[in-house]
């Protein structure tokens, strides 16, 4: 029967596999979500016969698994498009959490003296799982604007991590070596949740995407980490899967905004820029705004028109506004297409998930490579809700904080429309020149409204 | 090193090496559904949430279990729906549904 189950993980294994494999291929992705699924049903239908139940454990069993698939539906269902990015973050941080508590679980059952091979992944499993538990709430609360996204520093504060870092490798010597100290694994998990916190807190809201990708990877190696404190194949493969997966595409993710890891995680970024913004945004320099119509007119006499979505087109939910627009244009023969900057909304793919949603076909959606040198050709460039990725200073202003990210091309345009509800700046808390630019008309308000009565102007032209 | 533990740690050498392979080549605007997927993938900690809570014996054990198993199933539940909610928004204008209406805000 042992190697039935032994069997079994080897299959679940092997789905998680295939499974990651279709994710990272767009015609394939939606089965390579079943096919991981069905991966985890297995392992877990291998595991439930081999449990040996005490009459406590099989009543928190069923009530867990209902709370816990009730909360995870509901949360999943009810989410927002635009909430995605933190409802991963959570379901991130509750995995992570998991892995923590099932660590502290078996130090418990282990008794004071762990061997270290053992103790060594339990502690392992504590302080990652931890840390990836308090750093996905922090990443959470910072998205859904539950505290403020732009990054919180004091003096010292490298330092004060680095003695509560040093604290935890102490207490894990501690744990390993002594563990005289009652309940020094709880005291370990508190350290390691103040880690997490302590962590996040620099980092800005525009670079939490990449922190939840890391944040992922360090659940999955808690999670092999546990695997090996249990003896547990699935977890082992699993865990260690995510965990290489997710540091790749934790660095795939800071590539494309053009900047190292170490620069996103202890960069804080947005900061100081935001000083440097305000003090620009004070020169008095003019912007041009454009009515409706006019604007209505140009776009419906062109030939190519370019739309750059960000963040902004998400919030206002303009998604089918946009379309629609679209749509009328092209029947007008106007040449539309959509230039997707990697990291446009708040997390990358975010653009393509949201318009995919209004029916854009594939087709029109363009990445950044792909159309940056059709911008020159475009006779309008609409930017709806984005700044900081189509902002020239990172081409030609080496001092600006974002010099060196890749950006779209949308100053060679021949005319550039902005919709943004302000003069505000973007994440990245910087002033762009771009909306001085003598080419560029600026329609304010929320892109769905402005993008209304943009359908309805050109319907009239 | 006993031969249990040269398995194991065979086993993960080998998956971070299949791990990175996998994705290698993995288009941008798959990143997200990409993350949200291997964040289901790692619910198998529920694997491990089960096998403590079914011991649990001890009212810390009770309580650790049930927690556990609470975020564990929280973790694969919600990580695998929000996925593929995802990835039903990647489908071409062959496949036009009737016109969701547009979400008040």
């Amino acid at each position: 029967m042992t190697l039935v189950y032994a069997l079994a993980y080897l299959l679940a294994a092997v789905l998680f596999i295939l499974g990651l494999k279709q994710l990272s291929s767009p015609k394939t992705a939606r089965n390579g979500n079943f096919t991981a699924a069905a991966g985890m049903v297995i392992a877990l239908g291998a595991t439930v016969p081999q449990l040996h139940f005490t009459g406590a454990g099989a009543i928190i069993i069923l009530i867990g698994v209902v709370i816990g698939a009730a909360v995870g539906t509901v949360g999943a269902r009810q989410v927002k498009m635009t909430q995605i990015p933190q409802m991963v973050a959570l379901f991130n941080g509750a995995g992570g959490g998991a892995a923590a508590l099932v660590a502290v679980a078996e130090l418990v059952k282990f008794g004071p003296h762990p061997s270290l091979t053992e103790g060594l992944p339990s502690v392992f499993s504590i302080v990652i799982g931890s840390v990836s538990f308090s750093g996905s709430l922090i990443a959470f609360a910072k998205l859904q604007e539950l505290m403020t996204g732009t990054p919180i520093t004091y003096p010292g504060q490298q330092l004060v991590n680095g003695l509560i870092a040093a604290a935890i490798i102490g207490f894990v010597i501690a744990v390993l070596a002594i563990a005289s100290i009652p309940f020094s694994f709880l005291s370990l998990m508190v350290l390691a949740l103040i880690l997490g916190v302590a962590f996040v807190l620099p980092i800005g809201g525009a670079d939490m995407p990449v922190v939840i990708s890391l944040l992922n990877a360090f659940t999955g190696l808690a999670v092999a980490a546990s695997g090996f404190t249990l003896n547990n194949f699935a977890l082992i493969v699993a865990g260690t899967l995510v965990g290489a997966s997710g540091s790749l595409l934790t660095k795939l993710m800071s590539d494309a905004m053009g900047r190292s890891l170490g620069n996103v995680l202890f960069g804080a970024f947005g900061k100081v820029q935001t000083a440097a913004g305000a003090v620009a945004g004070k020169e008095g320099r003019t912007v041009r705004t454009g009515s409706v119509e006019d604007l209505a007119t140009l776009l419906a006499y062109s030939q190519r028109v370019i739309i750059v979505p960000g963040y902004g087109l998400a919030v206002a939910q303009a998604q089918h506004a946009v379309r629609e627009l679209a749509d009328l244009l092209e029947k007008r023969g106007v040449e539309v297409n959509y230039a997707i900057h990697p990291v446009a909304g708040r997390m990358p793919g975010h653009m393509n998930v949201l318009l995919a949603e209004a029916n854009v076909p594939y087709e029109q959606l363009k990445e950044m490579d792909e159309i940056n040198d059709e911008f020159k050709n475009a006779d309008v460039v609409l930017v709806v809700g984005a700044n900081d990725v189509v902002n020239p200073a990172a081409r030609n202003t080496p001092g600006s904080p974002i010099y060196g990210m890749p950006i779209l091309n949308v100053d060679e345009a021949k005319n550039i429309v902005f919709m943004k509800r302000s003069m505000r700046p973007g994440f990245a808390g910087i002033d762009n020149d771009l909306l001085y630019d003598p080419k560029t008309i600026m329609l304010f308000g929320d892109a769905k409204d402005s993008l209304t009565k943009l359908v309805n102007a050109v319907k009239a032209a | 090193m006993n031969s249990e533990l040269l398995n194991e740690f065979t086993f993960f050498v080998l998956a971070v090496f299949v791990g990175i392979e996998v994705i290698s080549k993995v288009p941008t605007m798959l990143h997200t559904p990409l993350m949200s997927g291997t964040n289901a993938i790692h619910g198998i900690i529920l694997v491990g949430a089960l096998v403590i809570a079914a011991g649990a014996n001890s009212p810390v054990t009770i309580i650790l279990g049930l927690l556990a198993v609470v975020l564990a199933t929280t973790n694969v539940v919600g990580g695998f729906v929000v996925t593929d909610r995802m990835l039903e928004m990647f489908k071409g204008r062959q496949t036009t549904r009737t016109q969701e209406p547009v979400q008040p805000k």
